[in-house]
This record gives C-alpha cells, structure tokens and sequence, in this order.
C-alpha cells in the first residue's frame, strides 16, 4: 500500500539546503543596544573580507549575554554592566576583560516634557524631577545593563525601589526597542543608550531631552569565554576577533560611525 | 494607519526586487517548518491512528494530556529545549543550540501533539464506520492504522496543515534556540519580531504579508496537489 507521505519526502528533500563547508564561525553574545545601533552591519562585513571568518551574532540583554557565556553557549561576549562583568570574570567564567568603545545613555522623553528635563543640572537632578511629577517613565525592567544602569541611577538620586510607583513607572521587561516603542506609545521618559535612540525607527513625540552627565557614560567590553571550563570554545577565533576590535581598521570604522551627522561610538581600546 | 499602508508598499518592494537577504529568510522558514512538520506528521499521524484502534488503561488520560499539549506556550518549549541543549545542558556536547536544527526540534514538539490530537478526533470517525468491516477481516493492528491512515488522507492533510499553520507564524521557541542570527538562524517571524523592537514597522509588516502571502501558497500548492475540491474526488 503507499503510505500518503510521499510528497513530504520529496518536498523535505527538496529544501533541505546543505550547509556547504565555508568561512570559520564564532558565536558572540552581545547587547541589543550594541546590534540596535546598526554598527555591527558596518563591521561584520568587514571582519569576514579580513578574517575570513562568520561572526554570528546572539542579541540579548547584558544578563543573558552573561548566562549564554557562564554556560560555554557562545564564544565571546560583548557587553555594558562593569559590576556584572567583573562579577564573570571573578567566577573565572572569562579569560580577560578589553575595552573596545562607549557611548553614554541619554534621557529621551516627550516633547511637552512635563518634569522639564531639558533644565536637569546633572543625571540624578533628571531622575528627581521625573519622580516629583510622577511623570511616566518607562524602564527596561529585564537583566540589561542599560536597566542596572537605570537602577544605580534611582540609588544615587535618592528614590527607593518602594517609592516607584506603578502609577507611573512602567516596567517593560524587554529590549532597548521594545522598551522605546512603550514609551513612544505612552509618551514617557525612557533611559536609552545613545545609539539605539538614533537609530530608533519609531520616534513619534519623543525626543533628546537631557544628556551629558559623566555618570551617564557607558563603557562597552569583550570578553572571551574561558576554554578552561567549556574546551569546545574556539578561543583562537575570539582571540582574533579581540586583535581585529582593537586594530586600527575598527577604530577608523567605529570613530566614522554617524547616524545622522552624529557620532556614536568613541573608541577606547588600549592596544599593546 | 499609515504603517499598514507603507507596508504594504515595502511587502510588495521586497517580492518584486527578490530581495536576496529576503529570499534566504524565507527559505530558511519553509526549511525549518516544512521539516518540522513532517517529523510531527511521521510521529503524530500514526499515534492519533493507534490510539483509535488500541484499548489500554490509560487511554482517555493519554488522549486528554495530548490535547492539552494542543496550547504548549511556545516559549516554555523553547526554555526546555535551550537547557537540553545548552553546553550546560544534557545533550550540549552536540553543539545543536543556535542551529536550524534546534529550531527544528522545537517545532516537532510544538506540533506534534496538534496534529496527533486532530488525526486522532478524524480517524476516530472513520474507524466507527470501518471498526465492523476491519474486525471481521481480522486486520491486524497495524493493518488497521494503515487503512485508517489511508483512507482518511484527505481529512488529514487538514491536521497536517493545522501544524503547518501552527509553525510557520511560532516566534517564541525559535527565537530562544535559534537565536535570530543573521544570515543562520534568522526566519520570517524572527525577522518580523526584531524589526518591530527597532521601530521599523512598516518593514515589520511588509514580512508579515510576505508571512502571510507564503502560507497560503504552501496551502494551495498542497490542497492542488492532492486534487482537493474536485467534483470527481471531492
């Protein structure tokens, strides 16, 4: 008798599409704010013409970012939360720490700014006025480093966790984009990395409002996973990735980078 | 208003062009959900199949659990098949996590028990009609199924085509194991979910009338070639 599964076989057959061997693969862990920005497009193309070699790209939050590597899923991480990188590196989960580049985060928020964040005299003065007009926030709320960031913010303001009142204070609990879409959708004040904010395709009645505080800075790092625990980790490949972030065809590549006439990325790394 | 209309637009822009990232992303969809299904069908049709013609103590209780698998939150399968996949993880040194074939694995797990469930309810049917002629015949079990599988072939490409739908629109499972890499693991719903969180929404609708436009060709292209909805063999 034919059994009715014919056509599945053949049409199973047909897309399975073989993998044919080719350029070199490393996986990366990194934060949506770095992929948000657009800049991973500029340099990947890139690093395969020069190194021959596939970066693939996990887009997560800074405390995934961490996990996939504590658990050997990737093979490097760039990341944003010092505290969480040194806590990585502490558990000896990471062979090193390099900076490559920052940006800062900015306070985006409604035109009408309703807390007047365009007149905050620092980073905590913003976060107060928000707080003393209740005025919707929107905050990350997952395991980023842009919400950790957010977090020592409302410390150093002076504002309990006790005193963010759901009335006001919304917590999204999900990427940079998706986090900016709620306060586009509810003209609230959002902390965002610079980068993202630009690239941000659906502005509505949000803008720029406050930025430049020094505690706003916002330092990016490469970690590479160490082999020690994970043997499978193709730490050559993470090691000439780290040669090619810090060389100076990134740094040109990174310190050209505009979005609309402005400048995202300050290259820092330290070369030997 | 305004991003459906430009969606529209850029949906129309992309098929027309065959934008080349588009073409791969496609396929790519079809690859993973087409594969998917067909393990699920190869697992799930006979099961719903011999679970109709076998008694056994725990059958309703089988049947019942697997219908309740029917509403498996996507993300939840996808968090188990991340841990079993995860280097950390039970099956870890097979390198499967952020692959196709992880995605793969998911979705057999998404659809399985709603293909089973539906071929089950359909041949359930059927065998009330054939349990007489198949007893008196003395057909073996397997022999049973078989019949059953057979001549119930059009009402169960409806099962098949429920898990079609099922996975070719899931995000949930996919994006936690395949990890929307570009140019790897990145699928239509993927694509859809991270250009909405970079505010390109218009774009993100355009995929999703290309999302759309592609399961109902899957759809007709099966149903014509099973010469569906004809006079002669309705």
């Amino acid at each position: 008798m034919k059994l009715p599964f014919n056509f599945w076989h053949a049409t199973v057959a047909a897309l399975f599409i073989a993998t044919s061997a080719q350029a070199a693969e490393i996986k990366v862990a990194v934060t949506t704010s770095f992929y948000n920005s657009g800049l991973s497009d500029l340099l990947l193309p890139v690093i395969k013409d020069d190194l021959d070699l596939d970066v693939q790209l996990i887009v997560v939050g800074t405390g995934q970012a961490l996990r996939l590597g504590k658990a050997g899923d990737v093979d490097a991480i760039l990341v944003h939360s010092r505290k969480a990188e040194d806590t990585f590196l502490a558990g000896g989960f990471g062979t090193h720490r390099r900076k490559i580049m920052y940006n800062d985060f900015v306070f985006i928020g409604p035109v009408s700014d309703p807390a007047v964040l365009a007149k905050a005299s620092s980073a905590s003065d913003a976060m107060q006025r928000i707080k003393a007009t209740a005025s919707s926030f929107a905050s990350r709320g997952d395991d980023s480093g842009t919400y950790k960031k957010e977090l020592s913010l409302w410390v150093a303001a002076g504002v309990a966790a006790d005193d963010l009142s759901t009335n006001w204070y919304h917590a999204a609990g999900a990427g940079m984009g998706a986090t900016l879409n709620v306060a586009s959708g509810m003209n609230a004040y959002v902390l965002s990395d610079r980068a993202s904010w630009l690239n941000f395709g659906n502005k509505g009645d949000l803008e720029l409002l406050y930025a430049g505080d020094p505690t706003l800075f916002n330092q990016y790092a490469y970690i590479p996973v160490n082999p020690e625990l994970h043997p499978h980790v193709k730490t050559d490949l993470a090691l000439a990735l780290e040669t090619w972030l810090v060389g100076p065809k990134a740094e040109e590549l990174i310190a050209n980078y505009r979005i609309n006439g402005e400048l995202l990325f300050t290259f820092n790394a330290v070369r030997n | 208003m305004d991003s459906i209309s430009t969606g529209l637009m850029e949906a129309f822009r992309l098929i027309l062009t065959l934008d080349s990232d588009l073409v791969e992303i496609v396929l790519l969809s079809l690859q993973v959900t087409v594969t998917a299904v067909a393990i699920a069908s190869l697992i799930g049709l006979p099961l719903g199949a011999w679970l109709v013609v076998n008694r056994f103590r725990f059958r309703r209780l089988t049947i019942s659990v697997l219908n309740a698998l029917m509403g498996l939150p996507p993300v939840v399968v996808g968090l188990f098949v991340y841990l079993m996949l995860s280097r950390s993880g039970p099956f870890g040194v097979l390198g499967l996590l952020f692959t196709p074939t992880a995605m793969i694995i998911a979705q057999v797990i998404i659809v399985m028990p709603l293909i089973a469930s539906i071929s089950h309810q359909t041949i359930r049917d059927l065998w009330a009609e054939y349990h007489d002629l198949l007893i008196s015949l003395n057909a073996s079990h397997a022999q049973r199924i078989k019949v059953l599988l057979w001549d119930g072939r059009r009402a169960l490409i409806t099962a098949v085509l429920a898990g079609f739908g099922r996975a070719i629109g899931e995000v949930g499972a996919i994006m936690i194991v395949g990890g929307n890499i570009d140019h790897a693991t990145r699928v239509l719903t993927t694509s859809i979910a991270l250009e909405t969180s970079k505010g390109n929404f218009a774009f993100a609708m355009g995929l999703g009338i290309i999302l759309i436009t592609v399961a109902i060709a899957v759809n007709l292209a099966i149903h014509t070639i099973s010469k569906t909805e004809r006079a002669s063999t309705w």
